[in-house]
């Protein structure tokens, strides 16, 4: 059974047709990157993926528990207790970090374990140092997010999302709002979590990492699946759009 | 009578305009964040009980409010109230209105919360309470402060109003002594601790202020 799984997701907004029916698949720890224009709907796909908006029709199911179903044609969520439980399973890192400005970088990263998934402190404070240590920022447990750099600041947006155990994590261009030299270091990050067996599906510009780290490209166009495959089936594809597409990169 | 009287009677008419200012603070803060989440509701007949609401209350002079709350039950219902209810219709009648202030306080704060705190909260798997006390409210407290502090002093300087329904704060024991004593220093007295007062406030409020600058 697939860890996650989306079934000919339809989404539109204000009448235009984002999503055209998207079928996607990821098993447990396998990484899928999607790649695309701006506009494509890529960020749409994993807004969808993980409740962030409602889907029009199709199915979401992870784990085999299913988040959204059809029911005589129309898109059903599963109840709320339902839908807890299912969220517990995914993460999603934000193009701007989405950090709370408020809390330390050690509360950003324990509080929702704590108060959420109501662990116990000192556990869950070793799993944050540990997190931190993984990330290279073990000295900025104290800081606050504006003491942080953009690529700080992503690294630590990740281990927040690390620290709830997810068994997938999704990353909406994690490198987008970030200065090219910066870009490097929060990569090299997401590539050490594939050891982790954590199954990752990642949004990006970044070509050369999609096509090193990924077990599976998508490129979409237009709101459809117009390429899938292995990273070198996608990227030699003799496929004009995708050929015009890599061509820009 | 000498300056020293005059202080001190005026000293026990500022103590009941610390209570109606203590009072008012106490419950209209957060009456006020109730209304701000009714006016943000959803149900249409929730939001527009509140817009209402908060119409009157910013439309119509507090002096009115103040009057109506005291006189009403007696014109309106015919209900006979007792000498000691002029402080209770005071701080009704003050919570009401700085409710109405506060809740449209709370709801810009709230409404120029970045979309993406509300987002990363629910994908951590915050429920909605959570969110808005963990997450939204701290920052929102933040950022409100020099409106709530705006509010606050006009605050202290209200008070007075409520010798219009001769409640005995500082205002209506000033002008009782002015007039008895055809002076006015009673006046200049009052305006003093009116000063001292609004002073004391403003600096508290700079304090907290201060307090919440660790992030930004």
């Amino acid at each position: 059974m697939a860890l996650f799984e989306m079934k000919n997701i339809r989404k539109s907004f204000d009448g235009l047709d984002v999503l055209k029916g998207i079928s996607v698949k990821v098993d447990k720890g396998e990484i899928l990157s999607i790649i695309g224009r701006s506009g494509s709907g890529k960020s749409t796909l994993l807004r969808c993926a993980t409740g962030l908006e409602k889907v029009d029709s199709g199915e979401i199911c992870y784990d085999g528990r299913a988040m959204v179903k059809m029911n005589n044609g129309k898109a059903e969520y599963a109840p709320k207790d339902e839908i807890k439980k299912i969220a517990s399973c995914y993460g999603l890192v934000f193009q701007n970090f989405n950090l709370f400005p408020h809390m330390s970088v050690l509360q950003n990263i324990m509080d929702a374990p704590v108060r959420v998934q109501k662990r116990h402190k000192d556990e869950v404070k070793m799993q944050a140092m540990e997190l931190l240590r993984k990330m290279g920022l073990e000295d900025r447990a104290d800081a606050y997010p504006y003491q942080l750099s953009g690529g700080q600041a992503q690294r630590i947006a990740i281990a927040r999302a690390l620290a709830l155990n997810p068994e997938i994590l999704f990353f909406d261009e994690p490198t987008s709002a970030l200065d090219p030299e910066l870009t490097g270091e929060v990569l090299k990050v997401i590539k050490s979590l594939a050891d982790l067996h954590i199954a990752m599906v990642i949004v990006t510009h970044e070509m050369s990492f999609a096509h090193d780290i990924s077990d599976k490209v998508i490129f979409m166009e237009n709101g459809v699946i117009a390429e899938e495959g292995t990273p070198d089936e996608v990227f030699s594809s003799e496929n004009e759009r995708m050929k015009t597409f890599l061509g820009r990169y | 009578m000498n300056l020293s009287k005059i202080f001190i009677q005026l000293a026990s008419g500022m103590g009941v305009s610390i209570y109606i200012f203590i009072i008012t603070l106490l419950f209209s803060l957060p009456l006020g964040l109730l209304v701000a989440f009714a006016r943000m509701s959803k149900n249409v007949i929730i939001s527009g009980i509140a817009k209402i609401y908060i119409s009157i209350m910013r439309g119509t002079p507090l002096m009115l409010q103040l009057m109506f709350v005291y006189f009403g039950p007696y014109y309106i219902f015919g209900i006979k109230v007792s000498n000691g209810y002029r402080l209770i219709a005071a701080l009704i009648g003050f919570v009401v209105n700085y409710a109405a202030y506060f809740a449209e306080i709370y709801r810009s704060g709230i409404q120029s919360m970045p979309k993406g705190q509300f987002e990363a909260a629910k994908i951590l798997g915050y429920s909605k309470f959570q969110t808005y006390k963990v997450i939204i409210i701290p920052q929102v407290i933040k950022q409100i402060i020099p409106s709530v502090a705006n509010e606050v002093i006009t605050l202290v300087k209200d008070t007075s109003l409520a010798f219009t329904i001769s409640v005995a704060e500082m205002f209506s024991t000033a002008k009782a002594l002015a007039s008895s004593q055809t002076s006015m220093v009673p006046f200049l007295a009052a305006a003093l601790f009116y000063y001292i007062f609004n002073f004391i406030v403003a600096e508290l409020m700079n304090l907290l202020e201060k307090k919440l600058n660790y992030y930004k």
